[in-house]
């Protein structure tokens, strides 16, 4: 882990991106004429309007596993006009295209939420909404981008910040100079886009990253200046982690070479958070490249713990039916079927007839989890990966 | 005299009377043969029928009320078909006792039937109006109304039993000569007419009905009611009698209105009493006179209207039905005692030989069949039909059973008729859909029958109830006993399912539907006296599904392909609400022209639900334009009863829409089409066309503009 060299090459991507802007938009604006274009030509010609839209489903998701991560597959599903099915969706992804074209035009950026309140109005002519719920309105954006082989940041939307970070580390974002080692209690809220345009990494001494699943187990963390103790940087992603959390921890892992280690909890949901860290997600497999750590470790808690670490009784929280259907869908994942620690995982924790979360191991203290437990694990090197 | 299904005869009732009733104690009385057998006397049909007026549907006094008009009506419609006079029929009911209080629950009524017909001759009034099983239509195999002689001498006995008073009768038989004037009461210990009144009167119609309230007044004027030019002879009965006037099932009102469906050739005015009790009239029937007479008002004259209380069925078709032939009995009808009184009454008459017996007696026996007959049971072709014996007799029986012979002649029968079916209903009932179909004729017990079924659709009728099923037996409405009916049972076992119906297991189906069957026969065979159900023969029901099937595969091509229509109607108004915006859309990102794009879109749009756009031809079919010639196939279409396809979007996809003629398809201005079947109601005016008007007009009307308002504001 070369502080140099992540610098210089901090430093490359940022020149790279701030310069091509301009010509960024300007491809995606030509791609939004293409797409519409083609409909109107089609309309004008008598025949079917038509975008062919590739598929984000499980039967369209593709697992590399010489690179580790999954992919989109090539199919893609047809969404017609002069079809009940489609036709609203159809007219859904005209409307975004348009608002997507007017950001662009003026140089702006906006939130999905944003989007989805300057497309909604009633149908002309009707009672009917074009969009109901920000639900109909955000995978209509990620079909377009998937449609226009666009990043979202290159359609001028973002999300919600979601997320925090401290640690060892100094990042310049859209040029302000923010020390990671100074954030206080709430941290560094991490944005939704995290490119090297916007982020650049400066300085960092951290060697690792600490990755935990909630901001309650983080603020534990933080409160006892355990990245400090243990030089490293410390994020949450405040559950399921977004994409610009997820991103920048692939950055901090490709280009600073930070190994990235997560404890989250005892649970099916938490073992599906570290499938979408490492591999990536099924609705997000076009963006895997730039997502999926296939590096990322996995410390705990781990089934055994409750044994091992001597919790409270009451820590055990009973698997539901769905717990359990839910846990073998995710140990017959390809990147975990043929991972030996991780159906020895699954099935202890199957065995065991009981979740945890993270927070159980407060019932040993209050600060077990963050002077005994990881400490002894990261020493141990007692992870999964 | 020749005895039927369920007919009393008067040797019937002796047995009758003389039934021993048991003993409550169960212990023998000992009362001996001798002592009873002066108890035995015989008893007079009439005196038996006063005892059980039930039988001749007098049960209540609602019911009464309804039979003697019934019986008068159907005497009325009987005796000018006969004579070749189109039926001009006046009903009248006077309440009696107006000032009685609210919760009475019966009047005295007079009820009066006028019609047109040919008269009654002087000498034969006592006879027909003061004796039971006295008529013209008993001893024959005739298709008629009236079956026993019992009908209007029964009403008259009911109405001097409730109420003391004689019948009232008015008869013109001649042209030139007055009418006379005669009231009479039956003697019911003798069974005779009791004449109380006779004398000549130039009062006919009587004159004081004209003005008996404001829309008697009104049509008079109008020469709609009771005009002395039309009633050139005729006859008029008056009854008065104890019953109740309240419309619903089973009502005066429903018997008329159907009487009119069944019998579109006669036109009949409906005076009722000017009080109604009134707890009971809202009990409506659905989609029917009331509903019909609504909206009637200033459209189409052949549709049953309303003056001033006085409710007029118009005549629908300007001739008479067919003028039907007697038949003699098929061998293969007849019953082994019948037989036996056949020969009796030929030993009396004509004395001749059995050969000639039968081949006069009866229908589809030639020369040859005789004498095959007659040596089959072993007598020679000149042996007199007196020589017989009952045993060979009883051969004969059986051989008439064996033998195959043709079936009897179908000419003495006169259906209703498809075209008349249709137009009667499309007077009678407010539906969207209506078909009709006759059957061939056929056989039940050597005698022929035909059978004939319409149906209405949709429209104002009730969506949510089991269909309504209309009865008629000779063109008469059979009212009551409906589940005791053959025809009600070929209801509910005629598969309405396939046909796009609801139908609870083994019963009618549920739907806005009107259901109609009609048997036409030389003897209908009642379940009783009182005429009210058709009694259940394998053949007559077999027959029953058969029409009721043809028109039920009518109305599933009908609605399958109705149902399409709304589908893809359905579909284009979802495509047409989005076009406006895509549009939009598409000229913010490329700056092609909005209209431009709105109008590709919207051909586009308006080809790809194109069935909407296809009008149904009769058949349910998709009309074509060349399909010029077309035959007579029992459908008719209303297409302004088609409810409207509208659902999801209460408001027209764009403004400019309003301005797109032919929007919305399937429903463009209010009218009827129909099969030449409705053309038959004359003098419907342009309201009913018929396919070939209908194509000759759509190839005048300007194809669909595609146009849009150049100047709406609201999108450009
Ligand atoms: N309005 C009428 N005009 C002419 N003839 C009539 C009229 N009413 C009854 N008749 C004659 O009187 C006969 C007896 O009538 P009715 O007692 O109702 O018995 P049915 O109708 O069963 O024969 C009829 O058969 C018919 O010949
Ligand atoms: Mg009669």
């Amino acid at each position: 882990m070369a502080k140099k060299s992540n610098q210089q090459q901090a430093a490359a991507g940022a020149k790279a991106s701030t310069g091509s802007v301009k010509e960024r938009d300007a491809r995606t604006q030509r791609k939004i004429e293409d797409l519409a274009l083609d409909i109107v030509k089609r309309a004008l010609a008598g025949r079917e309007p038509v975008v062919e839209i590739p598929t984000r489903t499980k039967s369209n998701t593709i697992w590399n596993k010489k690179r580790g991560i999954l992919e989109m597959g090539e199919g893609t599903a047809e969404r017609p006009l002069f079809d009940l099915k489609t036709a609203k969706q159809f007219m859904q992804t005209m409307l975004h295209a348009s608002t997507i074209q007017d950001l662009i035009a003026a140089g702006k950026t906006s939130s999905l939420r944003g989007v989805f309140y300057k497309a909604k109005h009633t149908v002309a002519g009707t009672k009917e909404n074009t969009f109901d719920t920000q639900d109909e309105s955000d995978p209509i954006l990620e079909d377009l981008e998937v449609l226009l082989a666009a990043l979202r940041e290159e359609l001028h939307i973002f999300a919600e910040n979601r997320g925090s970070m401290v640690g060892n580390i100094t990042i310049v974002d859209k040029g302000d100079e923010i020390d990671c080692r100074r954030m206080g209690s709430g941290g560094y809220a991490m944005p939704s886009i995290v490119e090297p345009d916007v982020i650049q990494f400066k300085k960092c001494e951290a060697k690792f990253v600490l990755h935990v699943e909630k901001g309650t187990v983080w603020n534990r963390f933080n409160e006892d200046r355990f990245w400090e103790k243990h030089n490293c940087i410390l994020t949450h992603g405040a559950g399921q982690p977004p994409r610009g959390c997820r991103r920048l921890l692939q950055r901090l892992n490709q280009e600073l070479g930070l190994p990235i280690v997560c404890v989250l909890d005892n649970d099916p949901w938490g073992h599906y958070i570290y499938s979408v860290i490492k591999q990536g997600s099924i609705s997000l497999a076009f963006e895997s490249t730039r997502l999926a750590i296939p590096e990322a470790k996995f410390l705990g808690i781990r089934a055994k713990d409750y044994r091992q670490c001597g919790l409270d009784e009451a820590v055990k929280i009973d698997l539901t039916d769905n717990d359990i259907k839910r846990a073998r869908e995710i140990a017959a994942y390809p990147w975990f079927e043929g991972h030996r620690g991780w159906q020895r995982e699954i099935d202890a924790m199957l065995a065991n007839g009981f979740k945890m979360e993270v927070e159980s191991l407060i019932t040993k203290d209050i600060s077990y989890v963050s002077e005994t437990y990881v400490p002894e694990r990261l020493k141990a090197k007692d992870w999964l990966e | 005299m020749q005895l039927g299904d369920g007919t009393p005869s008067e040797k019937h009732m002796e047995t009758v009377v003389k039934e021993r009733k048991p003993n409550p104690d169960g212990k023998r009385r000992g009362a001996t043969a001798e002592e009873m057998s002066a108890r035995q006397k015989e008893v007079s049909v009439s005196e038996f029928f006063v005892k059980n007026r039930h039988l001749l549907g007098f049960d209540n006094p609602r019911k009464s009320l309804l039979t003697t008009v019934k019986e008068a009506v159907d005497n009325s419609l009987d005796a000018c078909e006969e004579a070749g006079i189109l039926p001009d029929i006046a009903v009248i009911i006077e309440d009696l006792d107006p000032k009685r209080p609210a919760t009475a629950k019966e009047s005295n009524y007079r009820v009066t039937i006028v019609d047109n017909g040919p008269g009654i001759v002087r000498k034969q009034v006592e006879n027909i109006f003061g004796r039971l099983l006295y008529g013209s239509k008993f001893h024959r195999l005739k298709m008629s109304r009236g079956q026993q002689g019992i009908g209007i001498s029964a009403a008259g006995m009911n109405g001097l039993i409730t109420t003391g008073k004689p019948m009232v009768i008015h008869t013109k038989p001649s042209a030139k000569q007055p009418a006379h004037h005669i009231e009479l009461a039956m003697n019911t210990k003798t069974n005779r007419a009791e004449v109380t009144l006779d004398r000549e009167s130039k009062d006919f119609p009587p004159e004081r009905f004209r003005t008996l309230s404001g829309g008697t007044r009104q049509l008079s004027q109008e020469g709609v009611f009771l005009s002395p030019d039309s009633f050139v002879t005729g006859t008029s009965v008056s009854i008065e009698l104890k019953g109740k006037y309240q419309k619903g099932r089973g009502s005066v009102d429903e018997f008329l209105e159907l009487t009119a469906i069944a019998n579109p050739h006669a036109r009949v005015v409906f005076v009722p009493p000017s009080r109604i009790t009134q707890d009971e009239a809202d009990d409506m029937l659905p989609g029917t006179s009331s509903a019909a007479a609504e909206r009637s008002k200033g459209e189409a004259p052949a549709q049953t209207t309303e003056t001033g209380g006085v409710t007029v069925f118009p005549r629908g078709v300007d001739e008479l039905p067919p003028e039907t032939k007697e038949i003699q009995p098929h061998p293969k009808g007849i019953e082994l005692g019948i037989l036996l009184q056949m020969i009796k009454d030929y030993e009396a008459s004509e004395k001749g030989t059995l050969y000639e017996f039968l081949q006069t007696r009866f229908c589809r026996v030639s020369a040859s069949t005789a004498s095959k007959f007659c040596s089959a049971i072993g007598v020679s072709s000149r042996a007199k039909a007196a020589d017989i014996e009952p045993p060979q007799v009883e051969k004969l029986f059986k051989v008439f059973e064996d033998e195959k012979l043709a079936p009897p002649p179908t000419d003495c029968l006169a259906p209703i008729g498809v075209r008349q079916l249709l137009a009667g209903l499309l007077k009678g009932v407010k539906a969207e859909f209506y078909a009709a179909s006759t059957r061939e004729a056929a056989v039940y017990r050597g005698r022929p029958f035909q059978i004939e079924a319409a149906i209405a659709f949709g429209g104002d009728l009730p969506a949510d109830q089991a269909a309504r099923v209309i009865r008629f037996a000779n063109r008469v409405p059979l009212l009551f006993q409906q589940s005791a009916c053959s025809s009600f049972k070929a209801v509910e076992e005629t598969p309405w399912k396939n046909y796009q119906l609801q139908q609870p297991r083994g019963s009618l189906p549920v739907g806005p539907l009107v259901v109609m069957i009609h048997m036409a026969s030389v003897w209908v065979p009642f379940t009783s006296e009182s005429k009210e159900a058709i009694a259940d023969y394998d053949e007559i029901r077999k027959e029953m599904k058969l029409a009721l099937m043809e028109c039920g595969r009518k109305l599933g091509t009908y609605l399958r392909k109705r149902q399409k229509m709304r589908r893809e109607s359905e579909r284009r108004d979802v495509f047409e609400r989005y076009i406006g915006e895509i549009s939009k859309a598409l000229n913010a990102i490329t700056g092609e022209e909005t209209r431009r794009l709105y109008e590709a879109l919207l051909d586009q749009a308006r080809r790809k639900t194109a069935v909407a756009d296809q009008e149904l031809d009769e058949d349910g079919k998709v009309r074509r334009q060349e399909e010029d010639d077309f035959d007579d196939d029992g459908v008719i279409i209303v297409q302004s009863a088609i409810a409207p396809i509208e659902q999801a979007a209460p408001v027209a996809p764009l403004q400019f829409d309003a301005t797109v003629p032919g929007k919305g398809s399937a429903k463009p201005a209010p009218e009827v089409q129909a099969s030449p079947a409705a053309k038959a109601s004359k003098g419907a005016g342009p309201v009913i066309r018929t396919k070939k008007d209908l194509a000759r007009a759509d190839s005048e009307s300007p194809k669909r503009a595609r146009a849009v308002d150049d100047d709406d504001p609201k999108l450009f």
